[in-house]
């Protein structure tokens, strides 16, 4: 359970680092290779794959795994904390859906 | 130009800068899905190979063998088209989309390895293409 939790975690992190990463890029090759937050954004998207799959070889009970889902509810919270992205009635049902939708089919493929 | 035509032009340019990256992130999920099957097909002809695949022939696989190769570079691009698109887009938008990567999976292992699809599957990937949809629509945004 905590390397599942933890792992979306991480995984959720990274997608924030990658959109401020994306902020700083402009046309010159420099601000693609001094961009840290890239760099640790595609690093933390790798290991929180890595935390998935030591979930299901240390045996995780996969039925913990459509937690997974909850990297949707982490990433929710960062958009509103750091970029200060409006959501709106519509953002929450469609992040819902999706989430219940993912939570189950985790569920169905084990 | 008046101010408020200036505010409606510019209104019109940012609309079609979130169409582009939530259009991006669209083709992201479909390479994303494709380079998944790729690396899946190339872990199993690994595993065919190597008595017991480590850390070291897995390394070495995403070199040597074509499937885990091309599944690689294709996860590159699709990284790259991520990128691209947060940088126009809304993550809390943005994120919940990629989860149309599942769906082009569950198609793809449907068509080319003809696993079953059960009813709980199926309803999963009518619910995130249904939130999918929604999050597409003009006032989610």
């Amino acid at each position: 359970m905590v390397l599942v939790v933890t792992g979306s975690f991480i995984g959720s992190f990274g997608a924030v680092l990658l959109k401020a990463g994306a902020g700083r890029l402009s046309r010159s090759i420099q601000s693609v290779i001094t961009n840290w937050q890239l760099g640790v954004g595609v690093f933390a998207y790798g290991l929180s794959s890595v935390f998935f799959v030591l979930a299901n070889t240390k045996g995780e009970l996969t039925i913990l795994y459509p937690l997974v889902s909850l990297g949707y509810l982490w990433t929710l919270l960062w958009a509103r904390m750091f970029f200060h992205e409006p959501l709106t009635k519509f953002k929450f049902l469609g992040i819902g859906l999706i989430l219940v939708g993912v939570f189950f089919l985790k569920l169905s493929s084990g | 130009m008046s101010t408020s035509t200036l505010t409606a032009s510019l209104t019109e340019e940012s609309d079609a800068r979130r169409r582009r990256a939530l259009l991006l992130v669209f083709f992201c999920t479909l390479i994303g899905a494709v380079s998944q099957i790729l690396i899946k097909t190339g872990a199993t002809v690994l595993a065919r190979q190597v008595a017991h695949p480590g850390l070291i022939s897995a390394a070495t696989g995403m070199f040597t063998n074509p499937w885990l190769f091309s599944g690689y570079a294709l996860y590159g691009v699709s990284a790259v088209l991520m990128v691209l698109a947060l940088r126009d887009g809304e993550l809390s938008l943005l994120y919940p989309v990629i989860a149309l990567t599942y769906v082009w999976v569950a198609l793809l292992s449907f068509v080319l390895f003809h696993e079953s699809v059960g009813t709980l599957k199926m309803a999963s990937i009518g619910l995130i293409v249904a939130g999918v949809a929604v999050l597409g629509r003009k006032g989610a945004r």
